[in-house]
């Protein structure tokens, strides 16, 4: 890894620790989704910074432990704008800086409707050997994942990525529907997928107690995600899919956590996908930041 | 690998550039926020709110456990901008004024539940509806500030006030 790429992730990692531990935090009431999204934006001026992990199994080949660090932040209340950088290790291979993402969602309506649309844009500047499986696109199959660390990493990929987030929420439970759109800028066609997912918090009503363990902080739900072909092939032929239940636990301290066991639907998927996630909300950082450049105190 | 280098400089430079518009963004609103006092109350939004949400009765009317349920929620969640106390905060108006504490409560859980997007303030649905209503048994049961309790209802409030609605447009 270049000396230079290595100094930005040592200094994302100490700013990372400095602005977990120095700021206020703030309570998250986080949705429990890996892949999907709903129609929820971080909050204006708040910073949530997040790590994930994705164990997978491999037939043919080594499992893989896939892992992204996220930066969340809320810049208006109809924008939000992400920052993640992912690595992978592949066990008997070796370890590897996959890439980085800029992810924006914007929120087009300024009122709640039964169906909320967000607009969603990503760029992503990785290498083949990337394994964070965050969505599932085009003709992506696990044999795909088989070529050493070393060889894989020798192709790059700029992409972009559009996504069209449709969000409901009926009585506690949110549905949401993701249809996803990604082009590899190098000549190749345009992909697509799709992310479903539902969840629902243990209890509606707030406890009238301070608690960690009260039913309302606990949200499970389950979500669903594939490939659906590319613009010449659509189709569900030679794509995998997932079938995920997921929990998350909304801290009061401002830290999430979220575990979700996901498994391959169809023979081209991996059979089995454990990942879990850890986020911690923090308030004021836009203050903090408009401070830096003479904003008021 | 050197135009690997180069896009991962330029995300990081247009993260920061996001940062710093963003920022200001915040200052200029913050500007634009004392001239809107000449005409606006910010508490205007209250009367947007449609004749069938404001018709809404609060399930938890005069439950001592919504309130004191709503109080926890208000500080996770609303203190950050409003305040500990609903007093107003660098970022959000005060609540403990006559514009809120006289509206109905089917107005307040409409402005929780779409929030005011455009001008800062976060779509709360999020919440579960009871939690919602929790939290505006909780703003109900404070009352007029006490400054406030002599003076008529506020039609525009000092700058630092009106923040929320201005900051993040």
């Amino acid at each position: 890894m270049p000396s230079v790429s290595r100094f930005v992730l040592l200094f994302l990692l100490a700013f990372s620790f400095l602005v977990v531990f120095s700021q206020a935090p703030a309570h998250a009431q986080e949705n429990p989704y890996f892949v999907a999204y709903d129609h929820y934006l971080e909050e204006p001026g708040n910073l949530e910074i997040e790590y994930f992990s994705t164990f997978g199994t491999q037939r043919g080949g080594n499992s893989f432990h896939s892992f992204w660090t996220e930066f969340e932040y809320g810049a208006t209340a109809w924008w939000t704008t992400e920052f993640y950088l992912d690595g992978q290790t592949t066990f008997g291979d070796s370890t590897l800086f996959t890439g980085f993402r800029w992810e924006n969602r914007f929120r087009p309506l300024k009122r709640e409707h039964f169906i909320n649309p967000i607009l969603y844009v990503e760029y992503e500047n990785k290498n083949g050997a990337d394994k964070i499986l965050k969505e599932g696109e085009g003709h992506d199959v696990e044999s795909d994942f088989l070529a050493s660390n070393a060889e894989a990493r020798k192709e790059h990929n700029h992409e972009i990525e559009l996504k069209l987030i449709l969000s409901t929420t009926v009585k506690g439970w949110n549905f949401t529907e993701n249809t996803l759109a990604a082009k590899n800028l190098s000549n190749s066609p345009w992909e697509f997928g799709y992310a479903l997912g539902a969840s629902h918090p243990l209890a509606l009503k707030a406890s009238a107690k301070r608690c960690n363990f009260c039913p309302q902080n606990f949200i499970g739900g389950v979500e669903m995600y594939g490939g659906l072909g590319d613009r010449h092939s659509f189709g569900l032929h030679d794509t995998s899919h997932y079938l995920a239940p997921v929990l998350g636990w909304n801290l009061p301290s401002g830290w999430t956590l979220r575990v979700s066991p996901g498994f391959g639907l169809n023979d081209n998927s991996h059979r089995f996908l454990l990942r879990w996630g850890v986020a911690r909300e923090i308030s004021g950082f836009g203050s903090m930041v408009s401070r830096l450049f003479g904003g008021r105190r | 690998m050197k135009s690997r280098m180069a896009s991962l400089s330029l995300a990081v430079v247009l993260l920061g550039v996001s940062f710093v518009l963003s920022a200001k963004g915040q200052q200029n609103s913050a500007k634009a926020g004392v001239q809107d006092t000449k005409g606006h109350s910010v508490y205007d939004e209250l009367s947007k709110a449609p004749e069938k949400a404001r018709a809404k009765r609060n399930p938890f009317e005069k439950d001592p456990q919504a309130v004191a349920a709503g109080r926890i929620l208000f500080e996770q969640h609303c203190a950050e901008c409003h305040g500990d106390a609903a007093q107003g905060g660098k970022k959000g108006p005060s609540l403990r004024v006559a514009d809120v504490q006289d509206a109905e409560p089917g107005a307040l859980f409409w402005i929780l539940t779409n929030g005011i997007v455009r001008k800062g303030m976060p779509v709360w649905s999020k919440l579960p509806e009871p939690q919602r209503w929790q939290i505006v048994s909780y703003i109900r049961s404070l009352g007029v500030a006490p400054a406030q309790a002599d003076s008529p209802p506020a039609k525009s409030q000092p700058p630092e006030t009106m923040d929320l609605f201005s900051r993040h447009r």
